[in-house]
């Protein structure tokens, strides 16, 4: 593979370190970030070497440190962060609405078996409805509006909301159920102390899986509408053919969504660290 | 204090029913330490469930103080064996004690009945530690010192020693006496170990398998305080560990049609 | 039984019932982008039913397949092999998490401008898309193996294709399906929103003119098609998942 031949370079005088400590570097704290920085530097030697010889073409994809260099330069712009916050915006609000809906339908058909089979058909069949097929319609009722962000990263989101909460209601444990029922604990406390507690994790992996699709949804909708936000950035650069500045937009979206999803593992590792899931060493 | 009459407990199942429970008839007097065995399988878990009001009986009474049991009796607590899944793991140990609290006593009385409680079970600064954070034997505890909070006038036990090692084992089963003594709460206790059973007990009630019926009810006559060496080398003990060794061993046995 | 129809009684009776209410909104709405549920099913039968089948939907459909399996294809082999070797895996895990976070729409522009506007660009963004939630979850689910389960193949001596065939593939089969799942729906996206843009054939392109020319009846006749379309795509992956997977299901069902 070509990308093991770029990590070659450095790894002689790497192997003198790795003899020293005796313990593979893939194994040691900070070596597999290590790694990865090497492995990523590599990938864009390889990006910039693919159009110095040729094998992309230059005036389609520029190399790599232009790339770079262009996304630095970006970060220097007010218009540049607008329009991050713009899309971060659209994205939250969206899975907001997703939220609010999706978590209290989601439990109670997780409690309620009439609520459950009452609704199943309906959410069964509207699932699996590609969100993007509703585009030219949220188009036509809300124009280039960041409207249509809210409505179709909510319609995207609460799926996973709604579907995770029902996960969770149903998951209470049931040796917890009679504990709390054994002493006597009222509905509302139970709700409070048991039911709650119980579906937060289910809610809280939910939140993290929504939380990546709203921003991809988010830059394809204002990709598609126009509607103000990173996407819209992407076709403008696009159009006037600055196509270093539309790639350098691609990698922002990109990193942007690894920071999202890094993020939202870190807060439902640290709001759930008394969940079985969060604790090494024992089976979940 | 526990009438248990008649009661008989058949599941729904696709095929027909299942008899769990087919006649049990037995009481628990007051301050009284009974344990309840049988063969593995042998309604056991049923019979407390029916007992702590989780679940009705098909037919027959179970009642305590006289009072019919038809949901969680306000004076019973239990243990469960699955510590694990029975202490909440989003609430801290002394939150796990106090929580069944919350409408029963007022805040201050509340307080101290639990910090008593975690005192009796030896956790009194671990209040503030996860039950997650603590070894299986300790979790046990602090289920215990949650039932003991409650002020029941009856505890039951369900296997509350199945899950820890021996010799974490042997110690609650000591503490279980000695809270039993301090609180002075009636205890009934299912398990499956018969030297457990003979260890602990003032009386011992031996079920057949499922479906289940008594076989036997036998007076445990051994000295008080028991101890884990001296009780248990007493050819009295011995004796009584047999016999309901035997018993449990001819109720696994096919009975004659 | 008895409670088994009033479960079934209560699923048709309030989908039934929802189903009303659509009906009585659209039929009763004077907005222009309303049309009557009535109008809106047999126009959806006049062109879907199966006029336009062969020139539309089997085009976009045959589109995804070529894109779709190539990405599985490539995102299982190339996923397992990562997998199994922690060094590339350390090396390549930043760039891989990378391209699974990058919006997969945001892709389409470079790809119209590298490679015109053709059908194989269509093809190759659906495979470029769709690659990286299989390959991310192959490595994930090969390196993440159960140690008992791999030192068991080891101790019995499995060859190198033995423990790929019935240990490695089975084992990290859960999360390939998984990847799989979002992969698909990245396809479905990807198949419309490529269609878009200066295509004569094809179910996006037909939704983009129908919007683009105020044709709202069929707007409405290809966002139905669509949505059958992703409920039916949906049940063939569950059906799929549902066999591969039975001894999982069954294992994880036996010990929660």
């Amino acid at each position: 593979m070509s990308v093991l031949d770029v990590a070659k370079a450095p790894a002689g005088r790497l192997s003198a370190w790795r003899s020293a400590a005796r313990v593979p570097l893939v194994r040691r704290p900070g070596g597999r970030t290590l790694l990865g920085v090497i492995g990523s530097l590599g990938a864009l030697a390889l990006w910039e070497l693919a159009v110095a010889v040729g094998v992309l073409p230059a005036q389609d994809v520029p190399p790599a440190s232009e790339v770079l260099s262009e996304l630095v330069r970006l970060l220097g712009e007010s218009a540049f962060w607008n329009a991050v916050w713009r899309t971060l915006a659209g994205a939250a609000v969206g899975l907001g609405i997703a939220i609010a809906v999706g978590v209290p339908i989601g439990m109670l058909m997780g409690t309620s078996r009439l609520v459950h089979h009452a609704l199943r058909p309906t959410v069964e069949f509207l699932r699996p409805v590609p969100g993007v097929a509703l585009i030219p319609l949220a188009v036509l009722i809300w124009g280039q509006s960041v409207r249509a962000v809210w409505a179709l990263v909510a319609f995207a989101c609460v799926w996973p909301m709604l579907v995770q909460a029902l996960y969770g209601a149903q998951g209470v444990d049931e040796v917890a159920r009679d504990t709390a029922r054994s002493f006597r604990l009222t509905r509302a406390d139970r709700v409070r102390w048991l039911l709650i507690p119980s579906a937060l994790p289910y809610i809280a992996t939910g939140i993290r899986i929504s939380a990546s699709m709203a921003l991809i949804v988010a830059v394809s909708v204002e990709l598609l509408t126009g509607a103000p936000g990173l996407g819209s950035s992407i076709v403008r650069a696009q159009e006037a053919t600055r196509f270093t500045e539309m790639y350098a937009l691609i990698v922002a979206s990109g990193i942007l969504g690894i920071a999202i999803n890094l993020a939202f593992g870190r807060a439902e590792r640290y709001f759930l660290r008394w969940h079985q899931s969060q604790r090494p060493g024992e089976e979940a | 204090m526990l009438e248990i009459q008649e009661l008989t407990k058949t599941y729904a199942t696709s095929g027909g029913g299942t008899q769990a429970i087919a006649q049990l008839d037995f009481s628990v007097e007051e301050s009284e330490f009974v344990s309840v065995v049988g063969p593995s399988g042998c309604g056991k878990t049923t019979l407390l469930k029916c007992i702590s009001g989780l679940m009705r009986p098909s037919g027959g009474r179970a009642q305590l103080h006289g009072r019919e049991i038809d949901g969680p009796p306000e004076e019973l607590a239990i243990v469960f064996q699955n510590y694990g899944q029975s202490l909440f793991p989003w609430l801290t140990v002394r939150k796990n004690v106090r929580l069944p609290l919350r409408r029963k006593r007022r805040a201050q009385e509340a307080d101290a009945a639990v910090e008593e409680a975690l005192a009796a079970v030896g956790l009194a600064s671990f209040g503030e530690h996860y039950p997650w954070q603590l070894s299986g034997g300790m979790q046990q505890r602090v289920a215990i010192a949650r039932a003991l909070a409650y002020r029941p006038s009856i505890l039951l036990l369900d296997e509350p020693f199945a899950s820890v090692d021996a010799q974490t084992r042997t110690d609650l089963e000591d503490l279980v006496l000695q809270v039993r003594r301090a609180f002075g709460v009636t205890v009934l206790l299912v398990t499956h170990d018969i030297d457990e059973a003979v260890y602990m007990s003032d009386r011992i009630v031996i079920l057949s398998k499922q479906p289940s019926t008594v076989i036997e009810t036998l007076a445990v006559e051994l000295p008080n305080p028991r101890d884990q060496i001296a009780t248990k080398e007493l050819a009295e003990f011995a004796h009584l560990r047999a016999h309901v060794y035997r018993a449990i061993m001819r109720a696994h046995e096919p009975v004659p049609v | 039984m008895s409670a088994r129809a009033g479960r079934l009684g209560l699923e048709v009776g309030v989908t039934a019932l929802i189903f009303a209410a659509i009906w009585l909104f659209t039929t009763s709405s004077d907005s222009y982008l309303v049309v009557a549920l009535p109008d809106m099913l047999s126009r959806f039968r006049e062109v879907w039913l199966f006029d336009r089948v062969g020139s539309d939907l089997v085009p976009s459909l045959v589109r995804m397949t070529y894109g779709y399996v190539t990405a599985v294809v490539v995102g299982v082999v190339v996923g397992v092999a990562i997998g199994l070797m922690p060094l590339l895996r350390a090396l390549t895990h930043p760039l891989i998490s990378f391209m699974r976070a990058v919006p997969p729409i945001a892709l389409l522009p470079p790809a119209i401008i590298v490679l015109g506007l053709g059908n194989s660009m269509r093809v190759f963004i659906i495979a470029f898309v769709c690659v990286w939630p299989v390959l991310l979850n192959a490595a994930d689910g090969t390196a993440e193996l159960n140690k008992t389960l791999t030192d068991t193949a080891r101790v019995y001596g499995l060859s190198i294709g033995q423990r790929l065939r019935f240990v490695i593939l089975p084992a990290a089969s859960p999360r390939i399906f998984a990847g799989m799942r979002t992969s698909l729906s990245f396809a479905v996206l990807l198949l419309v929103t490529s269609e878009w843009i200066a295509s004569t054939n094809g179910v996006g392109s037909f939704l983009i003119q129908a919007q683009q020319t105020f044709r709202i009846t069929d707007m409405w006749a290809a966002i139905i098609l669509l949505g059958l379309l992703g409920y039916s795509l949906n049940q063939v992956f569950s059906l799929v998942e549902r066999r591969v997977l039975r001894w999982h299901l069954r294992s994880t069902a036996t010990s929660a």
